[in-house]
């Protein structure tokens, strides 16, 4: 179990790791970074998997199936368009190479 | 799978994978922030993912396996194959549609939790409410951004007496979702009640917004998805969710910000108040639209020292971004020194437009932000701006009474020369009449941006 403090201490630092780590981010990865984060809350697909595997009822087990449903669109979709945006980033260097 | 290796292994290997989970999480996320590495981010966190989904079927005691395994798969294969599909210009829309989802994921976990009376203490009855308020929220209003970026809805609603209304939906809300706390007035209904409340306070609250400042609304909502996974992940003892949610959220408000001060708005002035109804006419402007044809426009930027290309959304629209760039190239070729100024807000959201150019080929060294290139109009032969109007209106500069003046604007009108590709003679998004078009060094190509394009590289043929 997280312990109340514990807790409160992983939600502060994980907060500032956030706010660190997208700070200096350049202009041009703002719609990239905006979905690769939106990706990244598909974690809620674990809990989701957890709640329905827990599910006993029928009105339980088809809010469960909603939220992995939802969950998993959020994480594969999230992952699909931003891996399409990334891939497309190329610098005129290598550009030279590949043509 | 669980029989064979023993409870307290098994306790280790998730807690372990989650653990490396996030630490992929963030460590992915940190690469996403510079170019470079931006791929390789988006792989690792990819992985991450996949770890972390894969050990929670290892969790102890449950079942329904077969309704997981089906609801994965389901969403799999529509959220793949609508991702692969969608064209770039109609990428943010579908990041609120995925963002929308995963909030509505956050308020099923709430939804069931609190329906099975699971979870005890006030603490984590607090968590667990405010973390379904908020996921609902950001379902049903990110819903609503879909379809006005998708076009589905056209028109911003508002009535009189709407901020009122909204802020006492709101307060019934909440006081509904208060009632969840206490076991006296706690029920079933009242459950079904909080969650319907919420979900119709989304759709309320992003009505009246209009679609120019849907990508601010997008960016919050994700921000807000990312809290409410966090407060799930705290009622359910789930660190991975915790710490991923977390940083969302926080990265999320940040971008956020970073996004509404790009487009010269403040977020509470984006939620609170209509934009673009009071389509003010623009001051009195001086000076004639002088038009020049493609030909003559070639043979300025062929012999050019310096040009600077302003694309705007209407280049995306036109899907001519592959032309300029082709057009582009040639004058490379010939030694012209070509660059791509970015205004934050030349897609539909910040970054879009790198997204676009990026799709065409144009490599990401060519292409500057407002802060990066704005000195060098002064010195640059020729401002190609296409598609582009009001990022490019001095108005914002100089006319106090205009509803841009103040909005950051690229100073295309200082180069020496400037040639707007244009449809027509209309006026910007924010219907402000255009200073730029007017100015003495201005040249207007008309038509169709790709069709432009086409001629300009027919021109250089004959060089």
């Amino acid at each position: 179990m997280i312990d109340g403090f514990i807790a409160l201490y992983i939600f502060m630092l994980a907060a500032f790791t956030g706010y660190e780590v997208i700070g200096r981010v350049p202009v041009i990865l703002h719609t990239p970074l905006m979905s690769g984060s939106n990706f990244i809350h598909g974690i809620v697909l674990v809990g989701a998997m957890v709640t329905l595997g827990h599910a006993d009822t029928t009105l339980e087990q088809v809010i469960g199936f909603i939220g992995v449903f939802l969950g998993a669109g959020n994480a594969v979709g999230g992952y699909v368009v931003t891996e399409r945006m990334l891939e497309m980033f190329k610098t005129s260097k290598k550009e030279q190479v590949d043509d | 799978m669980t029989d064979l290796i023993p409870a307290e292994y098994i306790d280790l290997i998730v807690k372990g994978s989650y653990f490396l989970a996030a630490f992929l999480f963030i460590f992915g996320l940190k690469r996403m922030s510079s170019p470079a590495t931006a791929r390789g981010g988006i792989v690792w966190a990819g992985a991450a993912m996949v770890l972390a989904t894969l050990v929670t079927f290892m969790y102890p005691a449950m079942h329904n396996y077969m309704l997981m395994i089906i609801a994965i798969a389901l969403a799999s294969v529509m959220a793949w194959w609508t991702g692969k599909k969608v064209a770039m210009t109609e990428i943010p829309q579908m990041i609120a549609l995925y963002n929308g989802m995963g909030g509505g994921a956050a308020a099923a976990i709430a939804a069931q939790e609190l329906l099975g009376g699971n979870v005890h203490g006030l603490t984590f009855l607090v968590l667990a409410v405010a973390g379904g308020l908020i996921g609902a929220v950001s379902f049903s209003g990110s819903l609503i951004a879909f379809a006005k970026l998708q076009g589905i809805l056209r028109k911003p609603l508002r009535f009189p007496g709407q901020q009122i209304f909204n802020l006492l939906f709101f307060v019934a809300t909440v006081v509904s979702g208060m009632a969840l706390l206490s076991e006296e007035y706690s029920s079933f209904n009242m459950i079904i009640i909080f969650f319907i409340l919420a979900l119709a306070f989304g759709v309320l609250m992003t009505l009246p917004i209009g679609g120019a400042d849907m990508p601010v609304v997008i960016s919050l909502y994700n921000a807000l998805t990312g809290l409410a996974v966090a407060f799930e992940g705290f009622v359910l003892n789930n660190a991975a969710m915790i710490i991923a949610g977390t940083v969302v959220g926080s990265a999320g408000t940040l971008l956020t910000q970073l996004m509404a001060r790009a487009m010269n708005r403040s977020i509470s002035n984006v939620l609170f108040s209509g934009f673009g109804e009071t389509a003010v006419e623009g001051g009195d402007i001086v000076g004639s639209l002088k038009p020049i044809e493609a030909p003559d426009a070639a043979i300025m930027m062929a012999y050019a020292e310096k040009v600077l290309v302003v694309p705007g959304y209407g280049m995306a629209v036109a899907q001519a971004q592959h032309k300029i760039w082709e057009f582009s190239k040639k004058l490379i070729e010939r030694g012209v020194k070509v660059y791509f100024a970015i205004h934050p807000v030349a897609g539909r959201m910040p970054g879009h437009m790198n997204v676009l150019l990026a799709e065409a080929g144009v490599p990401y060294d060519l292409i500057f932000d407002l802060d990066e290139i704005n000195n060098e109009f002064t010195t640059t032969d020729v401002s190609l701006v296409i598609g582009a109007n009001d990022v490019v209106n001095p108005v914002a500069r100089t006319d106090p009474s205009s509803p841009i003046y103040g909005m950051p604007i690229l100073d295309a009108d200082k180069s020496k020369n400037v040639i707007v590709i244009k449809r027509g003679q209309g006026a910007g998004f924010s219907g402000i009449e255009n200073a730029l078009f007017y100015g003495d060094n201005t040249r207007m190509l008309y038509g169709d941006a790709q069709d432009a394009g086409s001629k300009l590289i027919a021109g250089l043929k004959g060089l």
